[in-house]
C-alpha cells in the first residue's frame, strides 16, 4: 500500500523553481555554503580523484546501466502484474498479489544475497546448468544483481500500475468498446497509455528509489560507482572525502533523472491540468 | 542427486547452539530494536521538521529543505556509511576535548541514530503534507476562539492531520524495518548479517536466507494487521478513500 505521497516523501521528485529563488537570506546562506564548499575543497584531500577518474566514470556507467536495464525490464514485468490484479482470473490475481507482498515485505539486500549466495551455491550442483550456454554468465555476479533489482522494481511498480489501471475512468474504456475496438486494441490505444500517464509522477519517484537501491549490488562484487569508492577508501585510507564525492555523484544523477521525467511529463498534453 | 526433502537439513534451524535458530531470532530482536528506535527518533525529527517547514522562519525552512533534499536524493547505504563514521568520529572528538578519552559507541545506538536521521527526512515530508491537508478554516476557527498556537496544535492540527498522516507513516514503519538490513554493511549484527554468517559457516545458503525472509515477512504482515487496525480507528467518521 505504498501511497504516492510516501514515494514522493522518500524520493526527490521536484527541483526548486527559478522564480523567487533569490531572496536576501538565500544569498547569505549561499555565501555560507560557498565558504563551506571552499573549505571542503581546500582543506580536505582530493589528490586521489584524477588517479581514479577513469574507474569512477566506468563505475557511474555500470550504475546507470543497472538502473536503465532493471527499470526497463521491471516496468515491462510490472504491466502484466498490475493488469492481472485488476482484471485477471483469481489464480493469477492471487499469484500477483502474493508476489508483490513477499517482495515488498522483505529487504532488497536479503533478496540479493538469497539469489547470489543461495542460487549461486545451488546452480553448480546441476550438471545440466553447468553445461548450458548460460553458465559463463551465471558465474558472474551481475546477472544476480540485475535479477534482484528487476524483481524488486517489478513488485513495487506492479502495485503502482494496479492503481493506475484501476483509476482509468470506466467511461473511456466503454467508449473504446463502443467504437468496436478489440480488447487488445483497447488496451494498446486507451488503457495502457492512460494508465502510464497517470502513473508517471509515481514512476519518477520509484525510479529515483531504484537508483538509490543500485549501490546494494556492490555487496555482491559488481563494480558500480559505490564499489569504486569503497576501493578508493581501502587503498588510500581516506574516510570522508570519497563518501562526500559519492553523495555528490548520486545527487547529480537524481537531479538528472528528475529533470528527464519532468520533460517526459510535460511532453504529454493534458487538458485542464 | 538427492531429492529435495533430504537436501534440507532442518536441524540447522534449531534454537539450541548446534542449530542457528536462536542466533537468527537474536538478530531479529536487534533489527526490531533499531527499527523501533529509529522510527521513534524519525518521528520526533519529522514533527519538528514539519513544524519548521510550515511555520518556521525563512532560514529554518531553507535549511530543512536542504536536509530533506539531501536525504531523499542520496542512497540510504551511502548516508548510513557517512553518518556512521562521521557520527562516531564527532562523538569521539567531543569526548576527547572533554577529556573522557575514546568512547565506545554501541552499534545499537549508532544504528538508531542513522536510521532515525534518514527516517526524519521522510516523515518531515509525510507530516508536512498531512498538516497541509487540514482545512485552513478549522485552524482559523480555533484562532478565532482565542486558542494559543500550542493549544491549536494539540486540539486541532494534530488530531485532524492524523488520518492523513497514518497511511504514509505506516509505510515509513515498514521501510524502517527493511532499512535495518542495510546496517549489515557497516557490520552491525542484525538479522541479515547474522543470516549471512550462519549461511556462510553451514553452506546452507538457501535455507537460511529463506528463513530470514520468512521472519521479515512475518514482521511486515503482523505490522500490516496492527497498522490497519490503527488506521481504521483514526479514520472513524471519515469518507472511505476512493
Amino acid at each position: 500500500m505504498m501511497s504516492d505521497e510516501t514515494v514522493s516523501a522518500m524520493a526527490l521528485t521536484d527541483l526548486p523553481s527559478k522564480q523567487g529563488f533569490f531572496k536576501p537570506h538565500r544569498i547569505v546562506l549561499m555565501l555560507v555554503a560557498a565558504v563551506l564548499v571552499f573549505c571542503v575543497v581546500w582543506f580536505m584531500r582530493w589528490e586521489w580523484v584524477p588517479r581514479y577518474s577513469t574507474r569512477l566514470a566506468s563505475g557511474i556507467g555500470v550504475t546507470l546501466l543497472m538502473l536503465a536495464s532493471t527499470a526497463t525490464i521491471g516496468f515491462v514485468l510490472a504491466v502484466p502484474i498490475g493488469l492481472v490484479q485488476v482484471t485477471g482470473p483469481w489464480p493469477l490475481k492471487l499469484l500477483a498479489r502474493g508476489f508483490c507482498t513477499v517482495i515488498r515485505g522483505t529487504p532488497l539486500l536479503l533478496q540479493l544475497w538469497l539469489l547470489y549466495y543461495g542460487l549461486g551455491s545451488l546452480f553448480p550442483q546441476f550438471p545440466e546448468i553447468r553445461n548450458s550456454f548460460l553458465w559463463p554468465y551465471l558465474r558472474e555476479a551481475w546477472p544476480y544483481g540485475v535479477a534482484a533489482l528487476t524483481i524488486s522494481f517489478a513488485a513495487y511498480e506492479g502495485e503502482v500500475m494496479r492503481g493506475a489501471f484501476a483509476g482509468v475512468p470506466a467511461g473511456e474504456l466503454e467508449a473504446a468498446r463502443a467504437y468496436g475496438m478489440s480488447r487488445f486494441t483497447m488496451f494498446r490505444r486507451i488503457w495502457l497509455p492512460r494508465a502510464v500517464h497517470r502513473a508517471l509522477p509515481t514512476l519518477n519517484g520509484e525510479t529515483v528509489l531504484q537508483l538509490k537501491s543500485t549501490p546494494l549490488v556492490a555487496t555482491i562484487t559488481v563494480v558500480d560507482v559505490y564499489a569504486v569508492i569503497s576501493k578508493v577508501r581501502q587503498e588510500t585510507y581516506i574516510t570522508y572525502e570519497p563518501l562526500l564525492l559519492l553523495a555528490l555523484i548520486y545527487l547529480c544523477l537524481t537531479a538528472i533523472l528528475v529533470v528527464a521525467f519532468r520533460y517526459l511529463e510535460n511532453r504529454i498534453p493534458t487538458r485542464g491540468a | 542427486m538427492a531429492d529435495a526433502g533430504s537436501m534440507i537439513n532442518w536441524s540447522l534451524l534449531a534454537l539450541e547452539p548446534p542449530g542457528w535458530g536462536g542466533v537468527l531470532l537474536g538478530g531479529l530482536w536487534n533489527s526490531i530494536q533499531i527499527a523501533v528506535g529509529g522510527y521513534g527518533l524519525g518521528l520526533l525529527l519529522g514533527t519538528g521538521g514539519a513544524m519548521g517547514k510550515l511555520y518556521g522562519g525563512p532560514v529554518t525552512r531553507d535549511l530543512l529543505e536542504v536536509y530533506t533534499t539531501l536525504v531523499r536524493a542520496v542512497p540510504e547505504l551511502v548516508l548510513i556509511l557517512i553518518l556512521y563514521y562521521a557520527g562516531t568520529d564527532v562523538l569521539n572528538q567531543i569526548s576527547a576535548v572533554l577529556g573522557w578519552g575514546a568512547v565506545d559507541i554501541s552499534g545499537l545506538a549508532a544504528g538508531i541514530f542513522v536510521i532515525g536521521v534518514v527516517q526524519g527526512a521522510y516523515s518531515t515530508e509525510v507530516l508536512r503534507g498531512a498538516i497541509k491537508a487540514v482545512p485552513a478554516g478549522q485552524i482559523e476557527a480555533a484562532r478565532a476562539y482565542g486558542m494559543s498556537p500550542t493549544q491549536i496544535m494539540r486540539r486541532i492540527t494534530l488530531p485532524a492531520m492524523l488520518p492523513h498522516a497514518i497511511p504514509g507513516l505506516s509505510n515509513l514503519w515498514l521501510i524502517a524495518t527493511k532499512d535495518t538490513a542495510l546496517l549489515a554493511v557497516v557490520g552491525f549484527s542484525e538479522l541479515t548479517l547474522v543470516t549471512r554468517q550462519a549461511a556462510g559457516s553451514t553452506k546452507a545458503y538457501l535455507l537460511f536466507f529463506c528463513a530470514a525472509g520468512v521472519l521479515y515477512l512475518m514482521v511486515t504482515l503482523v505490522s500490516n494487521v496492527l497498522l490497519g487496525f490503527i488506521e481504521r480507528r483514526y479514520r472513524r467518521g471519515m469518507a472511505e478513500p476512493a
